[in-house]
């Protein structure tokens, strides 16, 4: 058999065991992937070219979609980005408040991680247990915003709702618990022989690879490189909270898996430090709040909550543009917005962590199994929605 | 044509009329209301994860809301299920995707549709690359919610059993 | 509304403290000779630089430890004629370039919209380009793979971003 005769083309199409929206073509000769290139857009909403049909309120849903099991963080770069085009700043409270959603999400989407992850290997229990943890932390901010998923909560010039009675005694149980059970996760799952095996010195990322090739997140932290958004360019109340950045120095997938499962305890530690340090104060802009009729005044103190004042929704930046960066629990998102002072962006545009992440599947893996294909797939927490917006 | 000892002949096909004799058959309760249960609670929807949704999907089959105890369970190729799940916005690329899929799938299928976008388009209704479920595929049952949360799944499910054991979802092209 | 331009002039003030002097003295220093125009805009130290120096610019960026890209945008001004293409770049490994954004823009004609590709340069601007290429239709030559990212390959049309593509708002069709 001539050379091209032993290469099949393999069409891991958008549905597969490994869950869909994306597919790879993967040139496999015999067990040994040869080549492997992602094929993406399954997903393609038009995010950007909508946002220019809609006010900038209304953007804040349509900022939400993709990166579905992360939306706070993202939530957060949109409005940051937003609150330096108008050019004001939410009050301290709003910014404390800010920071412990966007690490109560952070939690929720590592265990969201892991346990697609779980599944892609073959262990449905893994996904079992990282679900149940996630409904923790996702109950918790249904009772802090009202929604399990999409919350919405920051609006530009704060928060939407504060923190309702009774809320830092179960935010403590919950987090006693979380620490009980991951030293479970780690006899079971993560020190299992099986898991070293599928994941020790599979798809090692070297550090200049993952420099040039412009990755972020946890596969970055795992190849060595310590950036992080939130020490190199700190926004909302990160310059006051004290915190690691994990990184590690093999770059395979069980050090991707192990930063991820580092920063959950770390994003621990700070929502201590959060609901310890939060000062008091408003929750919205002094501007904003005065635009709000003196007769709810009582039933935002009474209720915790702001009405949205109607001058929100017809929001006219000046002209001009700016860009904000956060990092969201993938890795780094950038927002960068033009006005041209109508209630609707001129030009906006979102950069997810997966779509910079994405040229991982044609740099990893090469000259491997075909069983080491979810394996690194999973490693790399990559979420078709987000990537193609 | 069959001819008789007795010297008497029948005209017609035989397995023609035996394979009439026997859905005669199954369509008559009781075999049919066994058949239906049996259906209704061995709903395999396959693994087709379309957009979005797809996180509250998941947490549909996580051990807080278990659909499993309605017989759902998501299982990976085509040909052992018999339910699809429209999860969120279909995209023009993923609607080409979605309708090989369905054709592999054995009769009696369902297509639940799930999420605002696969409604009417949701959030995203006056985008260029999207396409609405209800014009490729014959939906049996529709979710709204954005995403809907996972007892809005179990209830869409539910419903799905209720209707086929009444028999106004028969799930076969016609 | 007077008191929200005040602040706004106050907040432009508090985001040029922060990029500004350091930052722009530095890029005079290393783009010197290209005919740069350096301003702070929105927290990012922007450059403007004709288009034939844009990958002179890039590399020059690149040798002082711009190490990689974190945006590709294209924004088309139809009332200018013209399409302008800015490039976010930062720094992973040095300490003080990593706190600043440098936004390295270019106009382009909107007839003919062609510039280098600067994958040589930054190998991280690939899918950037890739999209850039089918949302605006700029072509960025010396790009190895030149091929439809997000949109359907049956999808005939002008590019999606430009101003004359309009959305349809009337509902979806199939």
């Amino acid at each position: 058999m001539s050379e091209e005769e032993h290469i099949l083309e393999l069409l891991i199409g958008p549905q597969h065991p490994a869950s869909g929206h994306m597919r790879l073509v993967a040139k496999v000769d015999g067990d040994v992937v040869v080549s492997l290139r992602p094929d993406i857009g399954y997903v393609h909403r038009t995010v950007e070219k909508l946002a220019e049909t809609k006010n900038y309120i209304q953007i804040i849903p349509l900022v939400e979609r993709p990166p579905l099991a992360d939306t706070a963080n993202h939530n957060l770069g949109y409005v940051l980005a937003l609150e330096r085009l108008l050019g004001i700043e939410a009050p301290p409270r709003a910014q404390w408040l800010r920071t412990l959603l966007a690490e109560m999400t952070r939690i929720h989407s590592h265990f969201y991680g892991i346990g697609i992850h779980g599944i892609m290997l073959g262990s449905s229990t893994a996904f079992m247990w990282a679900f149940w943890d996630r409904e923790i932390m996702i109950e918790l901010a249904q009772r802090l915003t009202g929604a399990r998923l999409t919350y919405s909560y920051m609006i530009p010039g704060g928060v939407r709702r504060d923190l309702p009675p009774g809320f830092e005694d179960e935010m403590e149980k919950a987090l006693r618990y979380l620490e009980r059970r991951i030293p479970d996760y780690h006899k079971i799952f993560f020190d299992n022989p099986v898991t070293k095996a599928r994941l020790e010195g599979v798809g090692v990322l070297r550090k200049e690879d993952a420099i040039r090739l412009g990755i972020v997140g946890p596969n970055l932290r795992a190849s060595g490189v310590p950036y992080d958004v939130r020490k190199v360019d700190p926004y909302c109340a990160y310059p006051e909270l004290d915190f690691n950045v994990i990184t590690r120095e093999e770059g395979d997938s069980l050090a991707r898996v192990m930063v991820r499962v580092g920063e959950i305890k770390e994003s621990i530690n700070m929502i201590r430090q959060i609901l310890k340090k939060m000062p008091d104060g408003p929750i919205l802009e002094e501007r904003y709040l005065k635009m709000i009729p003196p007769k709810w005044k009582d039933w935002m103190a009474q209720h915790r909550r702001i009405k949205l004042p109607a001058a929100l929704i017809s929001l006219r930046p000046p002209k001009g543009e700016a860009v904000a960066r956060v990092e969201a629990a993938r890795g780094e998102a950038v927002y960068y917005i033009v006005s041209d002072g109508s209630p609707k962006p001129y030009r906006f545009r979102v950069v997810s962590p997966s779509i910079r992440n994405v040229v991982l599947f044609e740099h990893l893996i090469r000259n491997c199994r075909v069983a080491d294909i979810p394996a690194i797939y999973g490693s790399l927490d990559y979420f078709p929605p987000e990537a193609d917006r | 044509m069959v001819c008789g000892m007795s010297g008497s002949m029948w005209i017609g096909d035989l397995e023609r009329t035996a394979r009439k004799a026997a859905r005669w058959l199954v369509e008559r309760t009781p075999i049919r209301s066994l058949r239906d249960w049996g259906i209704a609670f061995s709903l395999w929807p396959v693994h087709f994860t379309t957009a979005c949704c797809g996180a509250e999907f998941a947490a549909t089959s996580a051990p807080r809301f278990d659909a499993e105890r309605f017989g759902f369970l998501p299982f990976t190729g085509p040909r052992q299920c018999n339910l699809m799940v429209i999860e969120g916005t279909l995209t023009r690329k993923m609607a080409d995707a979605a309708i090989w899929v369905y054709e592999q799938m054995p009769e009696p299928k369902f297509v639940i549709a799930m999420g605002a976008c696969a409604l009417d388009g949701g959030i995203f209704w006056n985008s260029y690359n999207i396409v609405r479920p209800k014009d490729i595929l014959p939906v049996e049952v529709f979710i709204p919610g954005c995403p809907p949360r996972p007892e809005a799944v179990a209830r869409a499910v539910i419903e799905l059993q209720k209707r086929i054991r009444r028999g106004e979802a028969i799930g076969l092209k016609v | 509304m007077a008191s929200r331009s005040e602040s706004e002039s106050q907040g432009q003030e508090r985001a040029e403290a922060a990029p500004s002097g350091e930052a722009e003295a530095l890029l005079s220093k290393v783009l010197e000779g290209l005919s740069p125009e350096i301003s702070t805009v929105g927290s990012a130290v922007s450059v403007k630089v004709p288009p034939d120096c844009l990958k002179e610019a890039a590399q020059r960026l690149k040798a002082a430890g711009f190490d990689h890209v974190k945006a590709v945008t294209g924004i088309d001004r139809p009332d200018s004629g013209e399409i302008e293409l800015v490039y976010h770049v930062s720094s992973y490994l040095d300490p003080k370039l990593s706190r600043w954004i440098v936004a390295l823009r270019t106009t382009l004609p909107r007839d003919d919209p062609e510039t280098p590709s600067l994958y040589d340069v930054w190998p991280s601007v690939k899918y950037h380009e890739m999209e850039q290429r089918e949302m605006l239709g700029i072509r960025f030559s010396g790009h190895p793979d030149p091929r439809r990212l997000l949109l359907p390959e049956s999808y005939k049309g002008i590019p999606p971003l430009r101003k004359d593509f309009k959305v349809k708002v009337e509902g979806i069709n199939a």
